[in-house]
């Protein structure tokens, strides 16, 4: 890792999907959390998704300066978080906090202690052996942020997984992942609806609009004096 | 992108099947009379196939409709266990069904009885209509549940604004129910009528003689009377035209085979409240019913009285039977996993086609295959149970794939994309993600087939000594030489046998399912 380089380098890279085409250039430095905002439609989750790895795209992608354009979503050095389905309902909380560190889910004892620290961080200490369906909704976010901390990857892809939680419990949720990213050193790209989530969690803003992507500017500025079509998405 | 599930080990698996029927078909073909010729006694038994497959559908698919649609919209006390009860003529043993619909529509049965007092003489089953009673018996709950299926895929929503524009019956069920059967009835009768073509068990019991044999019989016959291996080849090849087409046409309008049982519920309906209606509807539902019951309680009661009589050889039949069992429902998840996997994710049609083509194959024809092959190396008689497990477990392939491709097409779409972040792939997808996931589906197919494979007469009939015998086989030969209080008892053990391996699984599926 290159210290106080770029974390995520985006060259060319492009999708297209029937008459849909997205383009995107643009670098995130090492550490920064950057909000990408933009209406629905516009091609957020596709740049996610073409990051991580499970969107096909031609261009090139980097992660801490090392080439990962065809590599397998598991061996980029990301990890993400979608806006569901981001627990296995059958397995245990630990199990799936595991698969984290062993995808063969043959733990060893020190790392079932692991797991089960990974659960106290995030305030799910005794929920071990529950299952997602036991628990609610706000608790499988945390479930899922302890499986990133043991994930350990230098870049975090969040596409809206607290879409669904009030605003009350997404607020706390944004900060828990701020307080994950910054004890792993993780750099932070989240997908949001809403610009006082931007606000609260980034200090970049990384807009889209119609498959173009804007390079990521400070949060301060960008909130202060949005370009047009920004404008129009916020209805400023 | 990763490597998927079954990318390797699912084309291997099915052509490891296809390759089986294959060298079987070359071996037949090599065997065959060249040039093939066809008399006047091969055209009546193609005939006669084609004829019964055809009228079993057309009564089997016809009364399929009225029934589903009165279950459909009609909500009654053991309502449920009737849906299920449905779905049990379709792991029923073929010649327990037959002991039991001889004993209510036999000469000396229940109905001939009936009629004797009426002063009328008994009926008759033998021949085309005992071949095409037993074929409604056995497919007219299947048609019935596959139209049931249909109907319930009307959004009730649909119903209530019909209702609320108060559109008479006649309307709804022009501009509601026709287009549904439209869609499901043509599928549900290519089904049955695939499944006749192949039929054996039923025409070796109720048909036979020279205006009652279909291909699949006669392949039989010219083989374990004759010995003329010429003519089984020639016969062989005719099945496999004739089926193998008549699949090939039906692949694209087959409905998927559902594994839900009972978990259905009737529609609140408005258009139906007629006393009409609800007579009408009360009579299909009777008539199914006792339809159904009528033969198992038959086999039930008449068992019950024969247990006691049955020789040594059937218990030893029996333990036959549950392992030739066990072993072809290892090799049919063994094989279905994988092919399954492959086909969901397989954007090529003919991935699906192959495994339907084991519907199209006869039996007897890969049994008649391997025995011609193995017939120069050694004595076929000491394949004979493996064949069978073989056969067993590639005959309910089709049904397998049908079952768990939705399952593992789900799990793909809901769990994929976590597993490939997570970098869960090979046997790890499997064991974590893909089993504990499908497990449901996995209990219900491995049931079928179990039960399947239990209640089989069919290949084994070709290889089989005397001292050699499943348990179907055994109560056959008790059934041919008149021990009739044995065979019923051989029935109700095999009854058991077959519902009981098919319960197993299927709980076994069903504990921790919903999580």
């Amino acid at each position: 890792m290159r210290g106080g380089g770029d974390m995520l380098d985006v060259e060319d890279l492009t999708v297209r999907q029937g008459d849909f085409a997205m383009t995107a250039q643009f670098s995130v430095a090492q550490g920064a959390r950057v909000a990408v905002i933009g209406p629905s439609g516009a091609g957020k989750s596709t740049l996610l998704g073409a990051i991580g790895g499970y969107v096909p795209a031609t261009g090139r992608v980097r992660v801490a300066g090392r080439d990962v354009t065809d590599a397998a979503p598991d061996q980029r050095g990301i990890a993400m978080l979608f806006q569901d389905g981001n627990l296995f309902p059958h397995l245990t909380l630990e199990q799936n906090v595991g698969l984290g560190l062993r995808p063969t889910l043959r733990l060893r004892a020190q790392e079932r202690e692991r797991a089960r620290d990974a659960l106290k961080q995030v305030g799910l200490g005794g929920y071990a052996d529950r299952r997602p369906g036991d628990i609610s909704g706000g608790q499988q976010s945390r479930a899922a942020l302890a499986r990133i901390l043991l994930q350990d990857r230098p870049l975090l892809l969040l596409d809206e997984p607290f879409a669904a939680l009030g605003p009350a419990l997404r607020a706390e949720m944004l900060d828990l992942t701020s307080t994950v990213a910054r004890d792993m050193g993780a750099t932070v790209l989240m997908i949001t609806h809403a610009p006082e989530d931007a606000e609260r969690a980034a200090d970049q803003v990384l807009f889209v609009d119609q498959g173009r992507v804007d390079a990521p500017r400070p949060v301060a500025e960008i909130m202060a004096n949005p370009p047009e079509a920004l404008r129009a998405y916020l209805g400023r | 992108m990763a490597r998927r599930a079954g990318a390797i080990s699912g084309p291997v698996a099915a052509g490891a099947v296809f390759g089986l029927i294959l060298a079987a078909l070359g071996a037949v073909a090599v065997r065959a009379d060249w040039p093939v010729t066809f008399g006047a006694a091969d055209w009546s038994v193609l005939r006669f196939t084609l004829w019964q497959a055809t009228l079993s559908a057309l009564f089997s698919v016809g009364l399929a409709i009225p029934v589903a649609r009165a279950l459909a919209r009609r909500r009654f006390v053991g309502r449920g266990a009737l849906v299920t009860l449905l779905g049990a003529p379709f792991i029923l043993p073929v010649i327990v069904a037959v002991l039991g619909l001889l004993a209510v529509f036999g000469r000396a049965g229940w109905a001939s009885q009936g009629l004797g007092l009426l002063g009328l003489p008994p009926l008759s089953i033998y021949g085309l209509t005992g071949v095409v009673l037993a074929h409604v018996f056995f497919n007219m709950p299947l048609a019935t549940r596959l139209i049931l299926q249909g109907w319930q895929t009307i959004p009730a929503e649909q119903f209530r604004l019909t209702a609320q524009l108060g559109l008479p019956p006649q309307t709804v069920f022009r501009t509601l129910e026709w287009p549904l059967l439209c869609r499901v009835v043509p599928g549900a009768f290519a089904l049955v009528f695939v499944i006749c073509l192949t039929s054996f068990a039923v025409a070796l019991t109720l048909g036979g003689g020279p205006r009652a044999t279909t291909i699949e019989l006669a392949i039989y016959q010219a083989f374990r009377f004759d010995f003329d291996l010429g003519r089984a080849a020639v016969l062989s090849l005719v099945q496999l035209a004739v089926a193998g087409g008549a699949a090939l046409l039906a692949v694209w309008i087959l409905p998927p085979v559902l594994a839900s049982v009972g978990r259905d519920r009737p529609v609140q309906r408005w258009d139906a409240g007629g006393v009409l209606a609800r007579g009408l509807d009360t009579g299909w539902i009777t008539l199914a019913a006792l339809f159904l019951i009528m033969p198992l309680a038959a086999v039930a009661g008449s068992g019950l009285i024969g247990l006691g009589q049955m020789p040594g050889v059937v218990w030893h039949a029996a333990w036959t039977s549950l392992w030739v069992a066990v072993l072809s429902t290892g090799l049919l998840v063994a094989l279905a996993l994988p092919v399954a996997a492959w086909v969901a994710q397989s954007t090529w049609r003919g991935a699906e086609a192959m495994t339907l083509l084991g519907l199209a194959a006869s039996p007897l024809m890969i049994g008649t295959g391997w025995f011609i092959l193995i017939y120069p190396f050694a004595a076929p008689v000491d394949f004979a149970l493996p064949v069978t497990a073989l056969v067993n477990a590639m005959m309910a392939l089709p049904f397998a794939v049908r079952i768990l491709r939705p399952a593992i097409q789900q799990v793909l779409a809901d769990h994929g994309r976590l597993g490939l972040g997570l970098g869960l792939h090979g046997w790890a997808l499997w064991r974590i993600v893909l089993l504990p996931r499908i497990r449901p589906q996995l209990g219900f197919a491995a049931g079928l087939a179990a039960a399947l494979s239990v209640g089989d007469l069919g290949v084994l009939t070709l290889f089989a000594d005397a001292e050699t015998a499943t348990l179907p086989l055994q109560m056959y030969r008790l059934m041919g030489s008149y021990r009739t209080d044995a065979a019923a008892g051989a029935a109700l053990l095999l009854l058991v046998l077959a519902f009981g391996l098919f319960w197993i699984c299927d709980a076994w599926g069903r504990r921790h399912a919903g999580r």
